[in-house]
């Protein structure tokens, strides 16, 4: 029986093609929009996501610009602050503008930065060529520094410069590695490379130590905080926030704690706000579609009156008159839910590949669409199945 | 003998404006097995809806109605409709097929309704059309029929769940008279095998094909030997 009303109900779906498919397009464009807005939404968060994890999951990145008696951390701070329960590691950073030279070329303006071992252990594909800065080369104070590309072209054309000299500050450097020009780093990198400023600056990073007792650059101003766990960093951030205050005499604006965790978890709450706003949206179009099926399956119902008063009068039990039209609802919208979603995933395919983003397919999108879709056909199909149902069978045999 | 049909007493009335109507005024019928009955009346003394009554579509406002002993007074829809499918083979005056569905597919509909298997449905559903003669017009739909096959199939149609009772509405009436001839011969040969008939006409000539004659007039039933009351 049940098998027999999706073929009648089909029939009837093909032998109108036109009305039905034009009935069905409300439902299409519901679908589709709900359907790219969900798949696009997620492509972008997605993405967004994974890049702040990638730079800032399970850190707290402080920057400590200090007060005028007090420029930056000290060595003494970062023991104190690496002591903090949760806290794995510090990875510090000193900089400033300096000139840097080899042999009678002179580049002015290049960044240098002293950066402890751990920021090469944290990016582990930051060094193309050569080697990164080591534990070892910090302790000992070494005369080392990794260079950024634009540096190297600035100063070494196309040579390999590892093994080469340079002077910064009149102090000799060699150099040991290279940077990954695509590879970001930190917030602030990632930042500068995506506005696609800071093209031509050269940069030098020097060990730490080296920076602070041989190069003379008092004072760390940023640091990033590596924890164990990210669930944490609320409770580490607050005794972060204690030692700091300790550090700077509880002197306003010295310092800023950014915990990348809740972070990323704000984003996110505000991203599936956006997503849940548009989707409501959208669903208008999906409510408009409902209203236009109901409508179609109404007028079916009064063209096909004398059909159903036969139907009756051949044994066809009130259920079963309302389960035929019940499924041919469904049936269009279903038609009209298939046919959205597909073309949903084309414009989020098209949008994703505009954007330069990777397209993903979300189970919960294809779900959302064809439940929503078959949803709509059980609610508005219910009211015409059920007068269909409760039509008089001799006063449908008489009309004619 | 063997009665498959009882109505004692049957009132039909409808409410028109203040007043009621009363279109069957006690009604006593009855029908046996086998038994090929005309109903004959002139037009608007209630012989359709002594049919739909007949044919569990309506009930009666008053009075008993048994089918093959069982009363049908307390039924609901569902049960009316598990009856009609069961005991009930409809034939209307413009055969009512359902344009979208061809000859053998129209035949099938009743089936479907009464749970048969799919096979078991074709087979049937072969077996009638060959009864009426159609086995090479299976596959035509109603617009690809003439009135008199049109209605063969609507017999068909009727048969096909073997129904305690052959109910026909003016069978004849959109025929004309050669075809409504050939139908009538169908009639005669289905009741030749036992089927119980009945035939609701206003033509004596179509009524006098019965083996039986009632007549209804002004809601009321006689017998062809009762003493008919002048009307004026
Ligand atoms: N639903 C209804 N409401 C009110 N009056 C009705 C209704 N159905 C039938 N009638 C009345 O009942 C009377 C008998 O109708 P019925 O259809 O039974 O006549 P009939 O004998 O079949 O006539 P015909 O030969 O023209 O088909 C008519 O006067 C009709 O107006
Ligand atoms: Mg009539």
């Amino acid at each position: 029986m049940f098998l027999e009303n999706i073929k009648m109900s089909l029939q009837n779906v093909v032998n109108n093609k036109m009305r039905s498919f034009l009935t069905a397009l409300g439902i299409i464009i519901g679908v589709a929009s709900i359907i790219s807005l969900i798949t696009i939404m997620q492509i972008a968060t997605n993405s967004i996501t994974t890049q702040f994890n990638d730079l800032g999951a399970g850190k707290l990145v402080v920057s400590a610009p200090g007060t005028p008696l007090k420029k930056g951390l000290t060595d003494r701070d970062l023991q104190t602050i690496s002591q903090i329960q949760g806290v794995t590691a510090v990875s510090p950073t000193l900089s400033l503008q300096a000139t840097a030279v080899r042999g009678n070329i002179v580049e002015e303006n290049i960044t240098l930065e002293g950066k402890s071992n751990i920021y090469f252990d944290q990016n582990a594909d930051i060094v193309a060529l050569g080697r990164p800065l080591t534990k070892i080369d910090g302790e000992n104070k070494a005369l080392v520094c990794v260079i950024n590309t634009d540096l190297q072209q600035l100063l070494f054309s196309n040579d390999d410069p590892i093994g080469k000299q340079l002077q910064i500050k009149d102090i000799t450097y060699t150099v040991v590695g290279v940077l990954d020009p695509t590879v970001a780093g930190d917030v602030m990198n990632m930042v500068s490379q995506q506005r696609g400023t800071n093209n031509s600056d050269g940069k030098a990073i020097i060990p730490y130590q080296t920076a602070m007792v041989v190069a003379g650059i008092r004072g760390i101003t940023s640091l990033e905080v590596i924890i164990d766990d990210p669930d944490n960093s609320t409770q580490i951030s607050n005794n972060l926030e204690v030692a700091l205050k300790q550090a700077f005499n509880d002197k306003d604006n010295s310092y800023s704690i950014i915990n990348m965790d809740s972070l990323i978890e704000t984003m996110n709450t505000m991203l599936s706000m956006m997503t849940s706003l548009l989707v409501g949206i959208a669903s208008i179009a999906l409510l408009v579609g409902g209203i236009g099926i109901m409508n179609m399956m109404l007028v079916s119902v009064t063209e096909r009156t004398q059909e159903i008063g036969l139907r009756k009068a051949l044994g066809a039990k009130p259920i079963q008159i309302q389960t035929q039209f019940i499924i041919e609802s469904i049936f269009l919208s279903l038609l009209g839910g298939i046919l959205g979603l597909i073309l949903g995933l084309l414009i989020s395919f098209v949008a994703s590949r505009a954007m330069d983003l990777d397209f993903i397919v979300s189970a919960s999108a294809i779900i959302l669409g064809l439940g929503f879709s078959a949803g709509v056909g059980i609610v508005f199909g219910w009211m015409p199945a059920r007068n269909a149902s409760r039509l008089n069978p001799i006063d449908a045999l008489r009309s004619n | 003998m063997n009665e498959i049909l009882s109505m004692k007493n049957i009132i039909k009335s409808y409410h028109m404006g203040d007043e009621d109507q009363i279109i069957l005024k006690g009604i006593n019928f009855s029908v046996n097995k086998g038994e090929f009955v005309s109903i004959l009346g002139p037009s608007g003394s209630g012989k359709s809806t002594m049919m739909n009554i007949i044919g569990c579509l309506d009930k009666p406002t008053s009075g008993e109605y048994k089918l093959n002993g069982e009363s049908i007074d307390n039924l609901s829809e569902k049960e009316l409709a598990h009856i009609r499918s069961r005991e009930i083979g409809f034939i209307f005056q413009s055969f009512f097929l359902l344009s979208r569905l061809n000859a053998l597919q129209n035949v099938e509909l009743p089936l479907i309704y009464s749970g048969i298997s799919p096979a078991d449905r074709k087979t049937r559903a072969l077996e009638m059309l060959e009864k009426v003669k159609l086995t090479n017009k299976i596959h035509n739909f109603p617009n690809q029929l003439s009135g008199g096959q049109q209605q063969r199939v609507a017999i068909a149609r009727a048969l096909a769940n073997s129904p305690t009772i052959l109910l026909a509405d003016e069978p004849t009436g959109a025929l004309d008279q050669k075809t409504g001839h050939a139908v009538m011969e169908l009639f005669k040969a289905l009741h030749a095998e036992g089927h119980t008939i009945i035939m609701i006409t206003h033509d004596e000539h179509i009524a006098k094909n019965a083996t039986r004659i009632v007549k209804i007039l002004d809601g009321n039933l006689y017998e062809a030997d009762d003493e008919i009351p002048d009307v004026d």
